[in-house]
This record gives structure tokens, sequence and C-alpha cells, in this order.
């Protein structure tokens, strides 16, 4: 009963609030670009999202249309504790009300709550869960650029038509590394290949040889690297070492940036293959884009898709709020009227939002180049294959998400 | 059988980096009395000396094996002669304490200028690719990983046991009193213990450059491996610290092969095993 | 670790006095924060560390083991709370109870094996136990390893107070800091504590007196873990998750950093070091990395220069025990 008083009273007291704000035609927009400012996700996210988010925000024209658009960005640390302690000062004492990137599973998953309490607007770029739209859904989020059902289905598909039908894999022994081997697993047997074998190796481990040695013997023609950050980039490097790669066998990042390329160095990097939905030199319209942006940024470091999608992202919400008229500052609003609008961009082409929140939009598959091949600072892939957004990204008789459900 | 060999070899090439670095915490313990927290900050620094010296100032790697020690050795000098050497006499925690600070300084100055996802750095030509031994393909590098880090291991052996220099070490920390009176600087002597300590870990981090990226985490793990493999050997002895180092690479290895969930964790356990059964460890006498 | 300590006051009825002033003050002043424009939650955090570097500072400051793994008592009651909550959904105050008894039992087991070594090596392996821990919860699926257990419920508590309420909540964590707090001022000042005093000062003198040191430093360990295990449970309704950023290193050395600001051994020392530290988390967040240069310096300097910590000086200085 208690309860029930509680939230009338306090449903009374949104209503009002937002009836007064849409009555006034409220056209302030205050965005928080939060994310590991100097960490592990610094490099692929970072002050490079928040630079995305402004040239977004200068990118849309609102602010001649008497918009007045402020981006704040912040530090989560990679805690989850520091990342919602954010979120909520945010939400409650700057007024903030779209929160974008947060890398970070862990991270990106607690800020989901926050931001569904506070009935915010949630943009996440850079995590790589798909929780946030499956299980762990949220009428307030949206999630753009990637997420590990995708990365694995992509990768893994490709591959096995293109004649990898034997797959041995190396997996992080944490939730995010059995997410990435199982869903890889089942995309790999559906189109006809199998796995060999597979061994599961501790987070931050700096010695791969125990396991790179098990791999070798497997004879797979792939090895699946189920692992991330640092673990991805010194399993790479020591195959190579290895000779992994002179024997006939073909490493598989499922989770890979462009940062970590540019880390590994493309002697050791070449003939790697892996999934992305974005990669600056696909064309007129992304090299335009990515040629401003490095400009912007103080390594002149091109965009990586993270960023990439964190400026599509507010692109979308802006045009949303453009359609609605005003900020009616009520998350569940914007992102419905986000939903309703199919997505596009010069980034990612034509999209769409599903109804958990989902954007869909085209993955690609790369293989690094070798480094005669390399023309620029930056110049690291080559196109190997596509597959169109629906057959990427969680298909959504599949999705566990609640809001299905309706 | 094959495979069993082949991570035998391989976890001995692990037990080369634990040997070296715990070889290193041994020295400074012994004389210091202090538990170099910064210990694998230092590691880190000795990686990021070698990609300097190679980026910057085109010096290859063999030079690095020499002047990073060197360089990493002077800065942790300086480190002793500002800041450690005011805590003589004070419990030995505060040393633990001071380090675990320095540690923290080092490895943020670093990711600030630096990132985390880290720095390229390649195997020298004269080591790169590798040879078949029958049951596994073993890379050069790996080999030399070895070969190297045991000379090593034995000449710090010789230099403090066996040597004078080594044998007014040893009486300098029984007795540093007395070691004066015979007019020996113990001061100077433990700003160079220190430095030899220093030096072993940037070493062990110019080894592992072509190996592992170059990040300035690098060492935050490894460190608290190698205090419990410290802590399993038993801190007093030098000869202790370098066979645990060796013998428990080997055994973390075959966890690796056996039992891959358990091989962060089995050197803990061990730990604790050990500690149930004999309290100053395997080598060490009372405290 | 004995040097803070060379001038510590003995525990007259003066001393005494001057203590349950601070603390009616602290109390008074805590208790007035929802009417203030002060964040609450920026307190509650702080309040959930302040309890754990006052746990902490019991084993340190007057049984004189440093502990570099007390991280594994936050951690492990989090974890398990967070569990209870949303998974067996129990009402907060089992939960509580739940995370706190949990961290009693890794208390009891850990303390076993590492009260066998004094100085440096009780310092090394509390580490290497916390550390141990920290892999097996990144494994262990309950945690759900990187991504943590998120949107834990906070319930009514006694089914009657909604958690929910920021206000409510505040004075829920604001009692069990201050009934934990109590509970280690109580200890101090028992004849118990005289005993461990003893123990830091003179072990070996304490042993010829026919203590069983092991006994009073191990009922020392299992008192201070199982309270940091209250604070664990209690950030669970604050945060509301658990993550691995509660077991690891980083926070056991921060839980170090807080007391040493506030002053080794001193009652509200560990406090005040952690009303600062999360302060300066939180206002110098925007600094990224530099945080943890600025935290390591303040280690350096407090090490150096400032043994006592902050109000362990104010309180030399003015000869007065607080």
């Amino acid at each position: 009963m208690k309860k029930s008083i509680a939230s009338f009273l306090l449903g009374t007291a949104l209503a009002v609030t937002t009836a007064g704000a849409a009555f006034a035609q409220d056209k302030t927009v205050k965005i928080g670009a939060l994310s590991d400012q100097s960490g592990l996700y610094a490099d692929l996210g970072g002050p490079g999202s928040t630079l995305a988010a402004q040239m977004a925000v200068e990118d849309s024209g609102l602010a001649a249309k008497g918009w007045k658009i402020d981006v704040i960005s912040g530090d989560h640390q990679n805690k989850p504790d520091i990342g919602t302690a954010i979120a909520r000062q945010w939400f409650d004492v700057d007024k903030v009300d779209v929160i974008v990137d947060v890398p970070n599973s862990g991270v990106a998953l607690a800020v989901n709550n926050v931001i569904k309490e506070k009935n915010g607007v949630y943009i996440n770029s850079g995590a790589a869960t798909s929780d946030l739209t499956n299980a762990q859904c949220s009428p307030n989020t949206v999630h753009w650029t990637y997420d590990t059902y995708m990365l694995a289905h992509t990768t893994g598909q490709a591959l096995v038509k293109a004649g990898g039908d034997s797959w041995f894999f190396l997996t992080a022994d944490y939730a995010f590394g059995a997410a990435l081997e199982r869903d890889t697993t089942a995309v790999v047997t559906a189109n006809g290949g199998k796995i060999v074998g597979g061994v599961k190796h501790p987070l931050n481990t700096p010695d791969f040889s125990s396991f790179l040695l098990q791999a070798q013997a497997s004879k797979a023609k792939i090895i699946g690297l189920a692992n991330a950050g640092g673990d991805t980039t010194n399993s790479i490097k020591q195959a190579a070492e290895f000779g992994i790669g002179k024997g006939g066998q073909k490493l598989a990042a499922l989770l890979l940036f462009l940062t970590d390329v540019k880390a590994i160095g493309l002697e050791t990097a070449q003939g790697l293959n892996f999934t992305e939905t974005f990669y600056w030199d696909m064309n007129d319209q992304t090299r335009a884009f990515s040629k401003r942006f490095a400009d912007k940024m103080k390594s002149n470091a091109p965009p990586t898709m993270v960023q990439a999608g964190v400026y599509a992202g507010v692109r979308h919400y802006l045009k949303a709020l453009d359609a609605l008229g005003g900020n009616p500052h009520d998350g569940v609003k914007v992102v419905d009227k986000m939903k309703s609008m199919p997505t596009e961009d010069d980034l990612f082409g034509k999209g769409e939002i599903q109804p958990n929140g989902r954007t869909i939009h085209s993955a690609y598959l790369f293989e690094v180049k070798k480094p005669s091949e390399s023309k620029g600072p930056w110049d690291f892939y080559k196109l190997v294959g596509s597959v169109p957004g629906d057959q990427a990204f969680t298909p959504l008789a599949e999705s566990k998400c609640a809001l299905l459900k309706k | 059988m094959q495979a069993l060999y082949a991570q035998l070899l391989v976890g001995l090439i692990n037990g080369s980096f634990y040997a070296l670095l715990s070889l290193g915490l041994a020295v400074i313990f012994g004389m210091l009395n202090i538990i170099n927290f910064a210990h694998g900050a230092l590691y880190m620094m000795g990686a990021f000396v070698a990609y300097f010296l190679l980026s910057l100032g085109g010096i290859n790697y063999w030079w690095a094996l020499l002047f990073a020690p060197i360089i990493v050795g002077i800065f942790g000098m300086i480190l002793e002669r500002t800041m450690l050497q005011w805590l003589a006499g004070l419990d030995h925690l505060y040393g633990l304490l001071l380090t675990f600070g320095l540690a923290l300084i080092i490895q943020g100055v670093f990711q600030n200028y630096f990132g985390s996802s880290g720095l390229p750095y390649s195997i020298p030509d004269a080591l790169k690719g590798g040879m078949n031994l029958g049951f596994m393909y073993l890379p050069i590098y790996r080999g030399w990983v070895v070969v190297f880090s045991l000379v090593v291991c034995f000449a710090t052996w010789y230099l403090i046991e066996r040597t004078r220099l080594g044998a007014y070490l040893r009486a300098a920390t029984e007795n540093p009193t007395l070691v004066r009176a015979f007019g020996i600087n113990v001061p100077r002597m433990i700003t160079l213990t220190y430095g030899l300590g220093v030096g072993l870990a940037a070493l062990a981090g110019v080894l592992s450059a072509p190996i592992n990226q170059v990040r300035p985490l690098m060492g935050e793990n490894v460190i608290i491996v190698v205090f419990a493999v410290v802590v399993i050997g038993g801190m007093g002895s030098i000869m202790g610290s370098i066979i645990t180092g060796f013998a428990l690479g080997v055994i973390e290895g075959l966890t690796k092969y056996f039992y891959p969930e358990a091989s962060n964790t089995v050197v803990f356990v061990l730990m604790v095993l050990v500690l149930l059964v004999k309290p100053t460890g395997l080598t060490g006498r009372a405290a | 670790m004995t040097v803070a300590t060379d001038d510590t006051l003995p525990a007259t009825p003066r001393a005494l006095r001057d203590e349950m002033i601070v603390f009616v003050v602290m109390a008074v002043l805590l208790a007035a924060v929802p009417f203030t424009k002060i964040y609450p939650f920026f307190v509650m955090q702080a309040l959930c560390f302040a309890l754990l570097a006052c746990a902490f500072n019991l084993l340190i400051g007057y049984g004189g083991l440093l502990s570099f793994g007390h991280a594994m008592f936050l951690g492990t009651a989090g974890y398990v709370s967070g569990h209870a909550l949303k998974v067996w959904g129990l009402p907060p105050e089992l939960g509580i109870l739940a995370g706190t008894a949990a961290a009693a039992g890794l208390a009891v087991i850990t303390g076993l094996i590492a009260i066998r070594r004094q100085g440096i090596y009780f310092a090394m392996i509390t580490l290497a136990l916390s550390q141990l821990l920290y892999f097996i919860y990144l494994q262990a699926p309950f945690t759900h390893g990187e991504d943590g257990i998120q949107g834990i419920p906070q319930g009514y508590l006694f089914g009657i107070f909604n958690l929910a309420n920021p206000t409510i909540l505040y004075y829920t964590v604001l009692a069990g800091f201050l009934f934990g707090f109590l509970v280690i001022f109580r200890a101090i000042n028992s004849p118990f504590g005289e005993v461990l005093k003893a123990i830091r000062e003179n072990e070996q003198r304490a042993i010829s007196l026919g203590y069983k040191t092991d006994q009073y430093k191990l009922i020392a360990y299992i008192l201070s873990g199982t309270l940091a295990g209250l604070a664990g449970a209690l950030k669970v309704f604050v945060a509301q998750n658990a993550s691995l950023t509660d077991v690891e290193v980083a926070m056991s050395g921060l839980i170090v950093l807080m007391t040493l600001v506030g002053g080794l051994g001193t009652v509200f020392g560990p406090v005040f070091g952690a009303f600062v530290i999360v302060a300066m988390q939180q206002y110098l967040s925007g600094l990224g990395q530099w945080v943890t240069v600025i935290q390591g310096s303040v280690f350096v300097i407090c090490v150096l220069v400032f043994r006592r910590g902050v109000v362990g000086e104010f309180a030399h200085f003015f000869r007065r025990s607080l």
C-alpha cells in the first residue's frame, strides 16, 4: 500500500514536471560521455568518444535551431562503483539527459540499472556484453556498434564458409570468454564446421606458450581467440613466435580493435581475421569523417568503431529530439522515438533499432594487411566479407528481453 | 608423453622470469630487509627502457640487455638514496608501504603517457625463428631466455656467496657496526645492493619485452606471484629463491596442461600448503 | 608496527572522555547530513569505507599486523550479500547477516594460515590469499565474472523501511557504521585490547607473561575480517552491485592508504582518512590515472614525513588521545 501511494505521488510529480517541460519547449540537452579515460579502454573509447559526441552535436546543426547542447565527460576507471556514482551524480546534480559510450561490460551493466531508475537515455557503444539488449535489457537503452553475439557469429560464419572448418579455442576463463566461445561454437557447428578442442586460460596471462602448444598439436585450421585486451595481443604475439601462422593455421581474434592492431604492429598481426562494424577506410564518407576526427585528436588517430558508434548514436538521438520538437527529459519517450525512426548516417549506413534496444547494421570481416601492403600509418585492414545486420545480431526470437513480451 | 616434455620446457622458460625476479627480491631483502613492492614496476620500466633505446636511440636488444638494467638500476639507487634510506631503523613494514606507493606512482605515470594497450618490441633478428626438437617447436628466443637467465642467476649467486664483495655484503647484513669499523662504507653498499636487485628486475623486463606486449601494467600481477614464490622459498636464501623460481615455473606449466583452470592459483595454493607444513618456507630460517 | 605509537597515551579516564566527546560530535554531524545539501551517496560510500578502514586499523593499529588483503572480506561479503538478496530473495537484514557471516568464515580460515607468520610475511601472505580469492571469484559462476552481480534489489528492511529511499538508506548505513565503530571502540578499551597492545609492543614479553598470543591475534583478525565484511554487505545496498573491483589488490592498497592518512592506531583516523580518499577519488576523477599517481605520492609522503597520519599528528600536538 505504502509503495503504491509513493509511486503514485512520484508519478504525478514526474507527470507535472514533464508536462511543464514540454509546454516550455525546452531545448537544452546535456550529454555525458562516460568512459575509461586512461586505462585499458581509453584508446578505443576515452577522450576520442567525447570528441565524437561533440562532433555529432556540431554536425547535427541543432544549435542553429535554438538548441543548447552541452557535452561533459567522466572517467569510470573501469570500476562499477565509480561508474554508478558518476551516473547518479550526473542525473541528480548535473541534470544530464543521456549517457554515452561506457566501455567495460561490468560498468556498462551497472550504469544500465541507474539510467533505468533515473529514466535517462543510454546509448552504449563501448561494451561488448549482449546482455544489455538481452536478459538485462531496458526501455532506456540503445546499444550501438557491436556485442559478443555479433562478433562470434560474423567471424565464425565467414571463416567456416571460407574453408576454416575445424576450430580450436583459446578462451579467457571468465563469463565474457565463455559467452564468446559458446556463441562461436554454435555458429561454427551450424555451418558444418567442427570444434576439435579448446583450452581455458586465466585472465591476464603473461605466458601463452603452454596453450599455444596445445593449439598447435590440435591441427585445427582456425585458432579462435575468445579473449580481450592484453590477453589477445599477447596471444597473437606469442603465436607468431611459435610459428603458428607459418604452419598453416589461422588465427581468428573474436574481439580486436584498430588500436590493438596498432599496438601489436603489422609485422606480427598480419593475416589475422576479425570482425568490426566500422573501419575508417571503408568509403568516401568514412574517410572524410575520419580525417576531420583525426585532425582534432591529440594522437591523430582515426576513430575506432566504438568512437564511431558514439558519433552515430548521438546523431540519431538528436534527430529524435528534433522530431519531438523539444527535450521532454523523459528517457523512455525519447528512446521510443529513436526506435521508431530508421537509423542512417555516414559511418554505419542504413539500419534500425530493434524493440530490445539493439541497433542493427552491417558487420564486416577484415584481415590484417601485410606490412608491404600498408600504405599509411593506419592502413591496416582489407575487407574479406560482410554480413548484413539482420543475420549478424541476436534474432529477436532468441532474445530473452522482457520488452519483447508485450 | 611428448606433450609433457614440451610443457616441462615451457614451464622452465616461465620459471626463468620468476627466478630472476625473486632473486632480485631476495638480494634486496637480504641486505635492506625491505620487501620491494616496486619490483613489478621496475621490471616494467626495464621493458620500456629497452623500447625507448630501440625506437629513439636505435640501440638494439643486445645493448639494451646491458644498458636498461644500468639505467633502471641508477633510478633505483636514486630512490634508495632519497627515500628508502630514511626508513632505516623503522619497522620493515614501512618499506613495504613506501615501495607500494612508488609502484603506484611509476605505473600511473607510464599509463598516463603510454596508455594501456602497450607498445610493440620485436625479437632480435639473430634469435628469430625456431627449431624442431621432435616433441615441440621451440622458438629460439625462448631457449635463449632460459640459458641467459640461468647464467645471470648463477653469476649473482657466485657474486654474493663466493666473492670478497659478497662476503662484505653478507657481513654488513649480520653486523653493520662491525663492518663499518673495518672501514667499509655500509650505506654505499646498501645503495649498490638495491641497485643490483633493481637491475635484475629490469633485466627480466628486457628479456620479456619481445615475448609480451610492453605495457605499463605488465608487472602488476607478476609481482604478486613472485611474492608467493618468495614466501614458499624462504626469503633468506639466494639459491633457494633461484631454485624455487624455476621449480614453480615448471609446476605452473604442468598445471596449465593438466588443469588449466587452476594455473593462476596453483602457486598460491602451494604457498598455503607450505605454510601449513613449514611456516618458515622451504629453505628459510626462522624470521 | 611500533613507531607511530611510541607516544600513545594510556587509556586514562580523560582519554576515554575525550574520545566519547569526539564520537558524539561525529555521530551528530553524520546524522545531520540528510538535512544539508551534501550529496548522500557520497557520504554513504565514505561511511562504508570508513568502517572498513576502522576494521583494518584494529589489526594493524592495535595488533601490529599489516593485512594487505583486506579487500577479500569486503568483496566476499559483497558477493554473498548480493547473491542472497538477488538470487535467494532474502530480506535485507538476512542479506547483511549472510555477507557478514561469510566474511567471518573466511577470516577464520585465512586467519589460521596467515597468523603463523608476522611482519612482512604476514602482509605478503594476506596479499597472496586475497589474490587467490580474486582468481576464484573471477571464475566462479555465481559472481558473473567481470560483469559482476548487477541490479541488486534494496528491499524493505525488517519488512518496513524502504531502502530505495535515499534518506532511509542513509540512516541504515549510518547505523551499521556506528554499530561497527562501537564494537571496535569497545574491543580496544577492553582487557582484550590491552593484551593486543602488549603483543604489538613486545610479543615475546606477552608470551612470557603467559598470554597465548596466537589466540589473541586470531581473534583480532576474525573480528577485523567480520567487520570489514559488514562494511562490504552495507556497500551492496549503496552501490547495488558487487564486482571484482572490491577484491582487487588495488582495493587492499586503498584501505591501507585510508588508515595511513588518518593515522594508524588512532580511533578516528581511519574515518577521517576514508572520507579524504573517497573525496579524492570522486572529485579528482577527471584526472584519470593521475589519481593513482596522487595516491602513490600520498603513500610516500605519509611514510616519509607523516607517519602518525593527520589525526595522529593532531592528537600528538595536543597530547590527546583520539
